[in-house]
């Protein structure tokens, strides 16, 4: 017998959106729904009740001290441990993530992170996420008693309802992290949000230089979108910020469109773009595998085709 | 000190060929390898032997064919390799993995550091470096992309969503990395032939006092329903010819999908 399901996320976005799969989940199997609030007053805790929770479990933030992924694991493991809540669901952000293997490992529990679906088939829980590099999908159930599962930002949709719940104050006893915080720093470059961008222009290597990323720009700004690229124009050449790089160890977007240019559609760099509605391909080479998963595709010469698109779309447009 | 870098032995990613019926991933006979995050681990740690003259161990958990497998990475520096292989580890999940990390890392005798990619190439899971660290009871820091040593004390420059995050703690320590921290080196010719007189441990779980029981498919925290490649349902509308009336025909379409305005 499941003793309930507990969402937690660093941000309330996060929460927001597990909450939101959660509370279908929680009249399935009849079960009841909580969730951590990292907050101070009764009042942060609202929110919460309109997104499914019925009780709010609310971690007084000076009272665990800075949050990191022992402190996190610590946390969950007190709320959870003996007849808390058995199904945690948490977001896979960076900490999320490493909290998430941290705790399970606490509670001996399974864990599968970077989930990117969540399904009941008969009683079982089906967890589906990216195996094999990009590759496949593996469907996938926890099969001890607690379960710790870490989904994909934005995997499901925040949707709120009026509702009213249970605040719970916890004044928990964990130590204090042993990873001393010296300083934040901004990355360098604007921060760009590519995961959230209706539009996403990817490029690769086909482009010869630096200074041709230019036209691509332009594109992508035409188009009201972001620019994205495989991990080689940004961890081999450097000329994008890593923070636009697409694929299993960058972003995963689900933009309207994805234009792809001059990248051969690598699984490693694809797996960032696979739910995109449409996808364009644009490689002169036509056996490269991005032609495979694009709707429209041409072949041909990048240096012909981006311009030519820029020149139509600007001229459509006046 | 004595620096110990984990790596996994993977099939090679990019040669998967996948089952035009099933959609299933043929994966016999192909190559086993290193991922390429592996790599930086085992380059930081061996940056490490160099400039702080610690002792560098590479340590896996695999099938027979890690003898082979290893020497690569004994020829990138590593001075000296463990590897556990026993058939009852065949199948085991990040838990099973990490246990038997953890008590391979224990009966090395000391650790100071111990270094793993931010996830394997195959299954990105990410849990090997959290699981070890609860196990042997150290703090982590993970997505590290620099990383410096002074006496006992680690600092590191994480890599966090928008945010880099500059933290410090004491050894020992479980650190994983991002593949920004460096360029592993290829392995010299001289290094090559060297890396098999190099001291090579082969443990089997009896040496390290686990019970067979406790890993392996048999003892899997997770089931695997299916591991399929997904269906794509693309138009394939794919293009060849002049350009003004192939540009011209994508600008159609785009804007017949309603995304383009």
């Amino acid at each position: 017998m499941s003793l309930g399901i507990l969402a937690c996320s660093e941000t309330s976005e996060g929460a927001f959106e597990l909450l939101t799969k959660a509370r279908e989940l929680s009249k399935e199997l009849g079960v009841e729904l909580a969730a951590v609030v990292f907050g101070n007053n009764d009042s942060d805790c609202q929110p919460y009740f309109e997104y499914g929770a019925l009780k709010a479990i609310l971690v007084p933030q000076g009272s665990v001290g800075r949050l990191d992924a022992e402190t996190y694991a610590n946390i969950l493991f007190e709320i959870s441990k003996e007849k808390g809540p058995d199904i945690l669901l948490l977001r896979s952000s960076r900490l999320g993530k490493e909290a998430a293997g941290r705790a399970a490992q606490k509670l001996q529990a399974g864990c599968i992170t970077d989930a990117i679906g969540l399904e009941m088939k008969g009683s079982d829980l089906v967890v589906s996420r990216y195996a094999l590099g990009g590759n496949t999908v593996s469907s996938e159930i926890v099969k001890t008693p607690k379960k710790v599962i870490s989904f994909m930002p934005r995997t499901f949709e925040a949707q709120k309802l009026p509702a009213q719940g249970e605040v719970v104050k916890l004044e928990l006893k964990v130590p204090k992290t042993r990873v001393e915080l010296v300083e934040l720093r901004k990355k360098i470059g604007e921060a760009a949000n590519i995961e959230s961008a209706e539009t996403l222009v990817c490029v690769g290597k086909g482009i010869a230089k630096k200074e041709d990323l230019e036209m691509v720009k332009e594109l992508a700004s035409l188009l009201g979108g972001e620019l994205g690229c495989t991990r080689a124009l940004s961890s081999d050449y450097h000329w994008i910020s890593d923070d636009r790089m697409v694929g299993i160890s960058g972003k995963r977007c689900k933009p309207k469109l994805d234009v792809s240019i001059g990248l051969s559609g690598q699984i490693q760099h694809t797996v960032g773009i696979m739910t995109s509605k449409i996808i364009v391909a644009i490689n002169k080479d036509k056996e490269a595998p991005i032609f495979k998963i694009a709707d429209y595709g041409i072949v041909g010469d990048l240096y012909q085709i981006v311009p030519k698109l820029v020149e139509k779309i600007k001229s459509a447009g006046s | 000190m004595r620096v110990i870098a984990c790596m996994k032995q993977v099939v090679d990613l990019q040669q998967i060929r996948i089952k035009r019926d099933t959609r299933e991933p043929v994966l016999e006979g192909l190559p086993v390898l290193f991922g390429d995050m592996d790599k930086n681990a085992l380059e930081e740690a061996v940056r490490i032997g160099e400039k702080h003259g610690a002792k560098v161990t590479v340590l896996s958990v695999g099938s027979a064919k890690l003898k082979d497998t290893v020497l690569e990475a004994l020829a990138m520096g590593a001075d000296e390799a463990c590897i556990v292989v026993d058939p009852a580890c065949e199948g085991s999940d990040a838990a099973g993995s990490a246990l038997t990390l953890a008590k391979a890392i224990e009966k090395t005798g000391s650790y100071d550091l111990i270094l793993v990619g931010e996830g394997s190439a195959d299954n990105y899971s990410g849990q090997i470096g959290s699981r070890v660290a609860e196990i042997l009871g150290i703090p982590q820091i993970t997505y590290v992309r620099q990383l410096t040593i002074e006496g006992d004390t680690v600092t590191a420059v994480r890599d966090i969503e928008g945010t880099l995050e500059v933290v410090k703690a004491q050894m020992p320590l479980v650190v994983s990395v991002t593949s920004e921290i460096n360029k592993p080196r290829r392995a010299p010719l001289a290094q090559i032939l060297r890396a098999s007189r190099k001291p090579l441990n082969v443990w089997m779980l009896r040496d390290l006092g686990i019970e067979p029981s406790k890993v392996g498919s048999a003892a899997s925290t997770i089931s695997v329903l299916a591991n399929v490649a997904p269906e794509q349902e693309r138009k394939g509308v794919i293009m060849e010819g002049d350009t003004d009336e192939t540009v011209g025909k994508l600008v159609d379409a785009l804007r017949k999908e309603g995304v383009l305005q």
